[in-house]
């Protein structure tokens, strides 16, 4: 669409510029502030420079922590994606059972995030949650609180089932915007459903896919409250993500200087990696197009 | 084909369904049989753990607390974001596309970042443990994905609407609340639902930012874990009724909801 130049249009802006600013710019700052200080008391701080940066970049909690969240996100997407795919692709199209579907799965999406720990708590315990009382029953022994391997395998359970819905949901409207006619060529073409899928339905998913994944990227390398719940970031240290190192350190322990820098390098972290990723595709995606003129 | 698929889906839905089930299977028991015999569903159905929360101020209070702030939320949400995206889907102007992407870099920031410079900053205004603070902090993840959501729905009303109308002698304002609103209804109900969402869901700031007068129901919640253990009866009751909200919202844009998590853009 073309847009027309108009200055004034950033009286229009102003109220949302303002109130984000309010609460974005201000307590970035104070961090900023924080982490180039040593800070006693009101009166007592001192310029440290990049001090608490090299002493965060060099501490086993930063760089363990990191390494955990890195791994769980990645799982996490690679699990979540080409499922809620699938599911997408299996759910009915019209009817009561398109609405009784769209209801059920949208579902987990709407419970509070502590409520989804308490639910996984309950739910995966051996005495009295019938997932736990099942796989003991079968002869496994599984016991979330105390074997780092159960707690990371219930703890990626909860995530996929808390947010394979998401991408299902995202790509449900996706599939629903492609026009009927795509289809009827392809039955006359006698195309497979797999190539179907991958030249008519994975093309037109892309859009809304990178706004899945994207979403999916920085909320799981954020996820505290769920883990908070149902494990407490346990046992030991194994399912202790970034979110809550930090709360820890800034709470828990008010090493302000330390865990503003922690801070701002989580924040430059997840910018940068969807960054990174929202630059590859849309190269990817130009390449391609060159490519098809030179046909 | 279509048998696979209807039992692929049916699998799913159960495996979404049966972690809630047992979660309202276990707010109709007693802690003692909780406790004391496992069962798929309540041999002894009561009512008490539902009773220990309408009844007692503290707990009830938190619900309203909650839907107060989500509420507020909203619509201090979609105030500021109506008018905004407008400018964004007609306009182009200086720093247009920086303001965007810095408005969307908001939604990247781990709310544990923010957790105290918000405690303090809200605490220095005088606004500490109010429904007003919960809901502002809140619009720093749902104003950029409002404006967002709107600006797809927007882009996609022509032009010729709003010259159409200004021929026609028609105010801004006026064609703004008139047309231009109604045209877009379904992207507004999508909007509400998001933000509803994600305030909704939320615990880390809402609970750091509040103590007695405004806490949530979410932070209540922690409660129920005392010295003698777990009140796993109440907790799921609780639980369950956090849940229906979020029934309710979903029931009411189901019809947009495959448009809306489009975001207007496919």
């Amino acid at each position: 669409m073309n847009k027309v130049q108009n200055n004034k249009a950033w009286f229009l802006v102003l109220p949302v510029f303002l109130l984000v600013a309010f609460s974005a710019i201000v307590p970035l700052m104070t961090v900023v502030n924080y982490s180039v200080q040593d800070i006693f008391d009101q009166n007592n701080a001192y310029f440290v420079g990049v001090e608490w940066y090299k002493e965060i970049l060099n501490d086993p909690r930063l760089q363990d922590s990191l390494a955990r969240q890195f791994m769980f996100s990645f799982t996490v997407l690679l699990i979540e994606v080409p499922l809620g795919i699938a599911v997408a692709l299996m759910m009915p199209t019209r009817g009561w059972t398109a609405s009784l579907t769209l209801i059920v799965l949208a579902l987990p999406l709407l419970i509070p995030w502590n409520v989804v720990g308490t639910i996984w708590q309950i739910f995966a315990r051996g005495d009295i949650g019938l997932l736990g009382y099942v796989i003991n029953a079968l002869g496994i022994d599984y016991n979330y609180t105390n074997n780092p391997i159960d707690a990371w395998a219930t703890v990626l359970l909860m995530d996929v089932w808390h947010w394979t819905s998401l991408i299902a949901l995202l790509c449900y409207s996706g599939l629903r915007a492609i026009p009927d006619a795509y289809y009827q060529a392809a039955r006359i073409d006698r195309a497979s459903s797999w190539s179907i899928f991958k030249f008519i339905q994975l093309p037109k998913l892309k859009g809304v896919l990178i706004i899945g994944i994207l979403l999916r990227f920085m909320d799981s390398f954020m996820i505290y409250t769920e883990p908070f719940v149902l494990t407490g970031g346990g046992p030991g240290n194994s399912t202790t993500f970034l979110s809550q190192t930090l709360t820890k350190m800034a709470i828990g322990q008010f090493d302000i200087g330390p865990a503003a820098a922690f801070s701002i390098i989580y924040f430059l972290i997840v910018l940068l990696v969807s960054w990174l990723f929202f630059t590859t595709i849309t190269h990817l995606d130009k390449d391609k197009t060159k490519e098809q003129s030179y046909d | 084909m279509t048998n696979n698929k209807r039992f692929g889906i049916i699998f799913y839905a159960l495996f979404v369904l049966l972690p809630i089930y047992w979660l309202i299977n276990m707010s109709f028991k007693s802690n003692e049989e909780i406790l004391g015999t496992f069962s798929l569903w309540p041999q002894q159905f009561t009512l008490a753990n539902y009773q220990v929360i309408f009844t007692d101020p503290s707990w009830y209070n938190g619900y309203l607390n909650s839907v107060y702030y989500v509420v507020l939320n909203s619509i201090i949400t979609l105030v500021v974001a109506l008018p905004a995206a407008y400018a964004f889907s007609r306009y182009k102007f200086i720093g247009d596309k920086h303001l965007f992407f810095w408005l969307l870099s908001n939604r990247m920031a781990p709310p544990a970042v923010f957790l105290l410079p918000f405690f303090q900053l809200y605490s220095s205004v005088g606004l500490f443990d109010t429904h007003i603070a919960v809901a502002l902090a809140h619009c720093l993840f749902s104003v950029p994905l409002a404006v967002w959501i709107l600006e797809g729905f927007m882009s996609a009303v022509p032009r010729e609407i709003d010259e159409t109308a200004y021929i026609d002698g028609y105010s801004f304002p006026h064609f703004f609340i008139r047309i231009f609103l109604p045209l877009i209804s379904s992207g507004i109900g999508v909007t509400v639902f998001f933000s509803f969402m994600f305030s909704w869901v939320e615990l880390l700031l809402a609970r750091t930012l509040t103590s007695v007068d405004a806490k949530p129901i979410a932070a209540i919640m922690t409660r129920t874990i005392g010295a003698s253990g777990v009140d796993w009866g109440v907790l799921a009751a609780a639980g369950v009724l956090t849940i229906i909200p979020g029934i309710l919202v979903i029931y009411f844009v189901r019809n947009h909801v495959a448009k809306g998590f489009a975001l207007g853009r496919v």
